[in-house]
């Protein structure tokens, strides 16, 4: 059933009761051309495409508990494409134009908010690292212009430019094609889109095996619900990835740590755009509700508890209140943990592996939710070519032998 | 005295009035009133409009549950504070209490229509459309889905408050001081132990203050309460903290409390600490929260007047209030029975009880009978009516079809109780399902931590006082008379013959989740709770499913046709109560929110009228304007005076790391690229350290004091990341090397001196030292005495002019500045701030790692070949450099840039090409990462990083900027003042 | 917060005291080694971890306490310390964690 004001007006007269499930969890066939390794919004936006751009519809997704709830469902929702290096520019641009006009791909609605993303200078170091950025967007192509601190405030009225601040605002980077979008719902648009193609979507499903052949080739998957044949096998599972390779007998550059966030009750709108300082650690924006949604860096301890440290929720607030300190009557509704899977260079690693039909997405660390289209998109190409696409070639595993990383944030060094 | 008034209950005091406002008209209340309770007493349920539909509501509870009453309190500029329960606020004279997420008034709500068109939006419906045209989701539909957000307004002024901070230890900490923590306090405060009692209320008892007839060990129970605070009280290893939320339960039986002091005075003074968070490591928790009671899921249950049987209870034992004048009741569970003997005792009319289950005890019915009033056994409520209060409920009995319409204006509802498992779940203690109740309950500890009584499942006041003592380390068995517990049965839904389409009965009340919105989320798949709470946002509100979770559960348990626990359970998340964000600052706001470093020659530089710029951890002059000068010309001539006389710059934020020890040099060697082994005593030599990436990580020039002995230095911000780097390598690498590395950074002052006149200067200050050229050459450090001060004098020179850096003790750096200083005078010496000292090395083509450098660039991309020994073995970073791509062709090199036209000033960050002409996107060869203007030699100087910079020497690239404007500039060698190096050595 | 057993200290201490230092028991191959290592050898000592859930040998440095580097066994998954140990120490064998964890 197509999703419209029609259709939703149409229901509602006959008391919603024919609205059909969105994502029918089925039961594992015995074979697929491919299985995708975690549902998560990357996962499924790869079975999507697989489906609906590679032809590829005998797929399957097999995920170890509810789907979109790993870092899907537990992220600030940021989506920007501001990044310095050619390369990280490319695959996160190509994730901007894929989210603008999502909402209408899947039909369904996921709120992609182009806002703004105002990123904050607050000393000289700061100043000199956006503009570098701001000149390499511009030459790129993508959009991100220098303000002063007084055009920041025009933006923001309740920011304090004053420039005794323990971090004063020196200026800020801004990004008007980046914003928000409603985390869960694309989660659940791919996963509507997908099954409507065929995808069979596959829940509560742990994998706990990776078969190889005897030419050291992937054979599919051993799950708690049986073994799954497929010669594809994409892993997508984020925080876990390291576990999941290890099955196939792969040891990867990464470590895994939580990152926590957190959510003030409801007000009346406030902060119109996402604003984020790296200086002071700490990044906010309004969600559609009116809560204020908050997040900062990792805890400094590799975990797989989806639990964080008080200290540096404390921290993350104060942070706030430094660069809003009319937030400090706000109060703190919800903070979460996630788990977030971190390379060497902080840039994700997305194409093949040295197992024959193994194909990776992960390492994307605090910033995955904003690749998600284009993650989706790059996995299925690679999966569907068994070849990486110019965009995700660079990021490959082989940049760790040779060294040439794509470090964005040794990039942003600190301060002389 | 109002109709809903009773003399002499409760602990309200009935002698004293407080007076107060909502929405702007007076009311009064008693001391010891909440905002809710005292509303009540005034005969007002109407207190606020829910998420969605805008539906009026009233106060389902009386405590930090609460979902509905939620409002805004004014006090004063920059003290205004949205979404406070009415339930938990108590009153002071004069507060200012407005209603919130209506207009023009709470009564009438223009957003009410919300709840005309609510069939229009179920759960998930901003999913289903807002699509088409695409255009109008950016301009008409998402601004105006955001403008509708929120509840109570936005802070807009800055709070003028104080929070404080503090840690806090004990043997035992207890939340919750009803009957069982009370116990439990006064067990292990007998046992000498330290004893934290915390309880989120104003007043100690919980249960006890509303709870009927109740004697314990013979006496009634406000008397044992009574004695035992006091007890409790006068305990010296005791700390009863009041208004006190344990909100987050973290590793280690780590517990955090924040504490409220001001928001119930009147006149709190700004300067008053408003809020404390507290930080309790604890040996052992125990849990005595209790049980929260559940709301009944039937058509009509959140119109005002509808309540919680408890709550009603509450307000009558605890402020005397009388909830309505006629009164029904509707449960699933015995307690009920109880609470309403109770009100009908307070002369409190129930026209009815109506209890859901097939039977009920003889025993209650017999006792209603005795009171007069009627049980409805095996119905349930159907409907009911009233616009902004209930008047009547309509009694539906499913086995006969027989309707009955009561008028009331409250009706009280209990579908049981839910244990409080919050703290306890955030503790990663594991939960189990308790099939005969439909609650959860604790099961197996991660922490040393207890959950008892209530929260534990077990009820009654008798089973609480001795759990409590039980779990305190106490034998004390308590004799109590009360009523009996009883127990109750779980009902998803009450059956209704209304059809679904015309029903609302709601789950979570502020966000508007009716059952149907339950049922069609699992219709549409959503088949995990999680799915479920994130696809109708039940549980999502302020009250954090303290009321909802279950009986969402239950409903969709139902739909899926699986037990509960097979449906899961939502995480529990802190903070158990919506916690200020001024309680986790702290004192840690405004200037002290992280710690300013600042030199001891800082204050001398502010007199002066510095400008200053924050550099890390510190902030340092950054230049020292002279009569209104900007940056330019201030800078101009700080560099000018300088290079003709003498410039004085404070250089003391540079790290400093005393590496001593019979194994220095060895360790130097391996941390270096450079040779140490051969650096003679009395010589120093710039340094320059990789990460074992290859990559360049920090510099800086290093002394060697003895053989044994190396005054090394780092960059200002990459102090503490070397010396952790140093350890780290040494503790873990390199154990057998007999080194001790010491952090010097804050015990030198640094003055550099700078300019022909540097020698000059010194010379009638020096002592033990000969400052004559042969003696002590560049880059030579000797100790002696300068202003009669210790001195480790160094040779050096960051400007390319003669140069020497004091370093002193630095107790004495602003002494010696001084005087030096005003000696000076002569040589016209001029103080420069970061920009000029900036201006300077890069005249000179000194590198800033951080801003030449980047993290990505190795010694040979920097120019910097000549330092990496060949024959070391081995240092930090040689395997690396060694890899394929970091040998490979084509990297970006650091070059020198000057402009075609000389006064063009390149931006820093700019970028470059070799190919102006060609289209978006660009191939960029690299990027501007020092320029500067340089008074000294008329022109602008720029360095850059630039792919293949040193094969395209002379070439000229481009600069294209932002409105069609494009420099063209000549890739140099980045050095353009001086090459030679003579000016080091004038005489 | 956690709170951490530093074995030079002996005394069980905040977390805050404390950075973490990564994985433990990554030998730093000599100077002979390290020119024997093919590129892709050398990386895996940069940059490849074990990153398991469950028992975890890993570094941590008392840097606002006594300032040494030791290591530990966390179990990465509850977040508890099963034991912590001074550097040079071998790395324990899962016999030696089980026995440590069943002592606890």
């Amino acid at each position: 059933m197509k999703f419209s004001a029609r259709s939703l007006f149409a229901n509602a007269l006959s008391g919603h009761k024919n609205w059909p499930e969105q994502f029918p969890n089925k039961e594992p066939k015995k074979e697929y051309d491919a299985i995708i390794v975690g549902a998560g919004g990357h996962g499924l936006g790869a079975a999507y495409y697989l489906a609906s751009k590679y032809g590829m519809t005998n797929i399957a997704v097999v995920e170890k508990g509810w789907l979109g709830g790993g870092n899907t469902g537990r992220n600030t929702t940021i989506i920007r494409s501001n990044y310095l290096f050619d390369e990280s520019a490319g695959i996160y641009d190509h994730a901007v134009d894929l989210w603008d006009g999502l909402s209408q791909e899947l039909n369904y609605n996921v709120m992609f908010s182009k806002r703004g993303v105002l990123m904050l200078a607050h000393n000289v170091h700061d100043v000199q690292s956006f503009t570098r950025h701001v000149h390499a967007n511009r030459l790129n192509g993508v959009d991100n212009v220098w303000l002063t601190p007084e055009e920041c405030q025009k933006k923001v009225p309740i920011l304090d430019i004053s420039p005794n601040r323990r971090y004063p605002v020196m200026g800020g980077a801004f990004q008007q094609r980046a914003g928000v979008a409603r985390h869960d719902s694309v989660a659940w648009g791919y996963a509507r889109a997908a099954s409507k193609l065929g995808v069979d979507i596959i829940q509560n499903c742990k994998v706990i095996g990776i078969r190889r052949g005897a030419d050291g080739a992937v054979e599919g998957v051993e799950t708690e619900k049986g073994f799954i044949g497929a010669k594809k096998i994409g892993v997508s599972a984020a925080g876990n990835t390291s576990v999941v390779m290890e099955m196939a007998g792969l040891r990867f550059p990464l470590e895994s740590y939580p990152l926590q966030a957190l959510v003030s009750e409801p007000v009346k709108p406030i902060v119109p755009c996402v604003i984020m300082s790296n200086a002071v650690h700490a990044y906010i924006s309004q969600s559609d509700k009116g809560e204020l949604v908050i997040g900062a860096g990792t805890d400094q301890y590799t975990s797989y508890s989806q639990r964080g440290a008080l200290h540096l929720v404390e921290h993350n607030i104060m942070a706030i209140c430094e660069i809003f300190p009319v937030f400090k009557r706000m109060r703190m509704l919800r903070n979460w943990g996630g788990i977030v899977d971190v390379t060497p260079d902080r840039s994700p690693i997305l194409g093949k592996t040295p197992v024959k039909g193994l194909y990776v997405n992960c390492g994307w660390g605090t910033g995955g939710f904003k690749a998600t289209p284009g993650a989706g998109h790059l996995l299925a190409y690679t999966i569907a070519k068994d070849e990486p696409h110019p965009i995700n070639a660079p990021f490959n595993l082989d940049r760790f032998v040779g060294g040439r990383l794509i470090d964005e944030a040794a990039a942003a060094a600190v301060a002389h | 005295m109002s109709d809903f008034r009773r003399q002499n209950r409760g602990n309200v005091d009935n002698n004293t009035k407080v007076n107060f406002t909502f929405d702007g008209k007076t009311y009064s209340g008693l001391k010891g009133d909440t905002v809710a309770s005292a509303l009540l007493a005034s005969g007002v349920h109407l207190m606020g409009r829910s998420f969605k539909y805008h539906r009026p509501r009233g106060p389902v509870g009386a405590g930090f549950e609460e979902p509905n009453a939620l409002v805004t309190v004014h006090r004063g500029k920059g003290r205004m504070t949205p979404n406070l329960r009415a339930t938990t606020l108590e009153i002071y004279e004069g507060m200012d209490v407005r209603s919130q997420n209506k207009w023009p008034n709470l009564k009438f709500d223009i957003g009410g229509f919300n709840n005309i068109f609510s069939p229009l939006f179920p759960a998930g419906f901003y999913n289903k459309t807002f699509m088409w045209p695409k255009s109008f989701w950016d301009k008409v539909y998402e601004p105006f889905i955001r403008n509708a957000a929120g509840l109570g307004p936005a802070p807009k002024e800055v709070d003028p408050d104080v929070y404080g901070s503090c840690y806090g230890h004990c043997e035992v900490l207890i939340v919750g001081a009803g009957p069982s923590g009370l116990a439990a306090a006064l067990a292990a405060a007998k046992k000498d132990q330290r004893v934290i009692l915390v309880d989120e209320n104003a007043r100690l008892g919980g249960s006890l203050l509303s709870s009927g007839e109740v004697a314990i060990d013979g006496k009634p129970a406000s008397e044992w309460l009574t004695k035992t605070i006091m007890t409790l009280e006068a305990a010296k290893n005791v700390r009863i903290m009041r208004r006190t939320s344990a909100f987050g339960y973290y590793h280690d039986n780590f517990v955090a409390l924040a504490e409220r002091i001001t928001d119930h005075i009147p006149n709190a003074q700004i300067g008053q600490v408003r809020e404390v968070m507290h930080r309790i490591h604890a040996g052992q928790v125990i849990l005595a929260q209790g049980a929260i009671e559940r709301p009944l899921v039937f058509n009509g249950n959140d119109r005002p007047g509808v309540m919680l049987a408890s709550a009603a209870q509450s307000y009558m034992g605890r402020y005397g209030v009388a909830v309505g004048k006629e009164v029904i009741a509707f449960t699933s569970h015995d307690s009920v029975y109880g609470a309403v003997f109770d009100l009908a005792d307070s002369n409190i009319r129930v026209g009815a009880i109506v209890d859901a289950r097939a039977s009920v005890s003889k025993d209650l019915l017999a006792m209603a009978q005795a009171k007069g009033i009627d049980v409805h056994v095996g119905s349930v409520i159907s409907k009911t009516t009233g616009k902004t209060r209930i008047n009547s409920a309509e009694v539906y009995n499913p086995a006969t079809g027989q309707k009955t319409k009561i008028k009331c204006d409250a009706l009280l509802m209990s579908g049981g109780w839910t244990p409080s498992l919050h703290l306890w779940s955030q503790s990663k203690g594991s939960i189990k399902w308790d099939v005969e109740t439909g609650v959860y309950l604790p099961d197996v500890a991660n922490e040393n931590c207890v959950c008892i009584a209530a929260c534990n499942g077990d009820f009654g006041v008798e089973t609480a006082l001795n759990a409590g003592s039980k779990a305190g380390g106490g034998r004390k068995k308590y004799d109590v008379t009360e009523a009996e517990w009883g127990s109750g049965e779980i009902f998803d839904q009450l059956p209704n013959y209304i059809t679904p389409k015309k029903t609302k009965a709601f789950v979570d009340f502020q966000n508007d989740v009716t059952n149907k919105d339950i049922i069609l989320a699992v219709q549409e798949g959503f088949k995990s709770i999680e799915h479920v709470k994130r696809y109708t946002t039940n549980g999502m509100a302020t009250d954090q499913g303290k009321l909802s979770n279950l009986n969402a559960l239950e409903i969709a348990a139902k739909a899926l046709g699986k037990e509960a626990p097979k449906v899961g359970l939502t995480t529990f998340r802190p903070p158990y109560t919506p916690t200020s964000f001024g309680a986790f600052c702290g004192y840690r706001t405004d200037d002290l929110f992280e710690v300013t470093r600042k030199t001891t020659i800082d204050p001398w530089a502010e007199a002066q009228g510095a400008v200053f710029e924050p550099v890390g951890v510190w902030r340092r002059a950054w230049y020292f304007p002279k009569d209104g000068e900007d940056m330019h010309a201030a800078v101009a001539r700080e560099c000018k005076a300088t290079r003709d006389s003498l410039g004085i710059f404070d250089a003391s934020t540079l790290g400093k790391i005393e590496v001593v020890g019979p194994d220095a040099a060895k360790f130097m060697n391996i941390m270096y690229t450079n040779p140490w082994s051969k650096l003679a005593v009395g010589a120093c030599r710039y340094g320059l350290m990789l990460g074992e990436n290859g990559y360049i990580y920090d510099d800086g020039v290093v002394g060697r004091i003895a053989e044994d002995r190396f005054h090394v230095t780092t960059t200002t911000g990459g102090a503490p990341r070397v010396y952790r780097h140093m350890e780290d390598y040494l503790q873990t690498e390199f154990p057998e090397l007999d080194v001790w590395l010491t952090s010097t950074t804050e015990q030198w002052s640094v003055i550099a001196l700078n300019g022909p006149n540097a020698r000059k200067l010194i010379e009638s200050f020096v002592e033990d030292i000969d400052l004559s050229p042969e003696a002590f050459p560049h880059m030579a450090v000797r100790e002696g005495k300068i202003c009669s001060v210790p001195t480790r004098l160094f040779r050096v020179s960051f400007s390319g002019e003669l140069g020497f850096e004091v370093n002193v003790p630095s107790h004495f750096g602003r002494q010696v500045w001084e005087t030096l200083f005003e000696a000076g005078q002569k040589y016209d010496i001029t103080p420069y701030g970061t920009e000029t000292m900036h201006v300077l090395r890069a005249e000179k083509g000194f590198i800033i790692v951080g801003q030449d450098t980047d993290g990505t660039v190795t010694p040979q991309d920097a120019g910097m070949s000549w330092i990496v020994s060949k024959k070391k073995k081995d240092f930090v970073g040689k395997r690396s450099l060694q890899r394929t791509d970091l040998v490979a062709e084509g990297r970006k090199h650091l070059i020198g840039l000057l402009t075609d036209d000389p006064k063009v000033v390149l931006e820093e960050g700019a970028h470059i090409v070799a190919d102006p002409t060609q289209s978006v996107p660009m191939d960029m060869l690299g990027h501007v990462t020092s320029s500067y203007w340089s008074e000294s030699l008329g022109k602008s100087v720029a360095m850059a990083l630039v792919k293949d910079g040193f094969n395209r020497m002379d070439d000229t690239l481009y600069i294209p900027m932002p409105g069609g404007v494009t420099h063209a500039a000549k890739v140099v060698k980045p050095v353009f003042y001086d090459p030679k190096g003579e000016r080091l050595n004038v005489v | 917060m956690m709170l951490i057993h530093c074995p030079h200290c002996d005394e069980k201490r905040p977390e805050v005291e404390f950075a973490y230092a990564g994985e433990a028991h990554i030998v730093r191959p000599n100077a002979e080694q390290q020119q024997a290592m093919s590129d892709a050898k050398w990386s895996e000592f940069l940059f490849i971890r074990d990153n398991v859930r469950g028992e975890h040998c890993e570094r941590w440095w008392h840097a606002n306490g006594c300032n040494m580097f030791f290591n530990a066994v966390r179990n990465t998954v509850t977040d508890k310390f099963i034991k912590t140990y001074k550097i040079g120490q071998k790395r324990p064998t899962q016999a030696q964690i089980q026995k440590w964890k069943s002592a606890k």
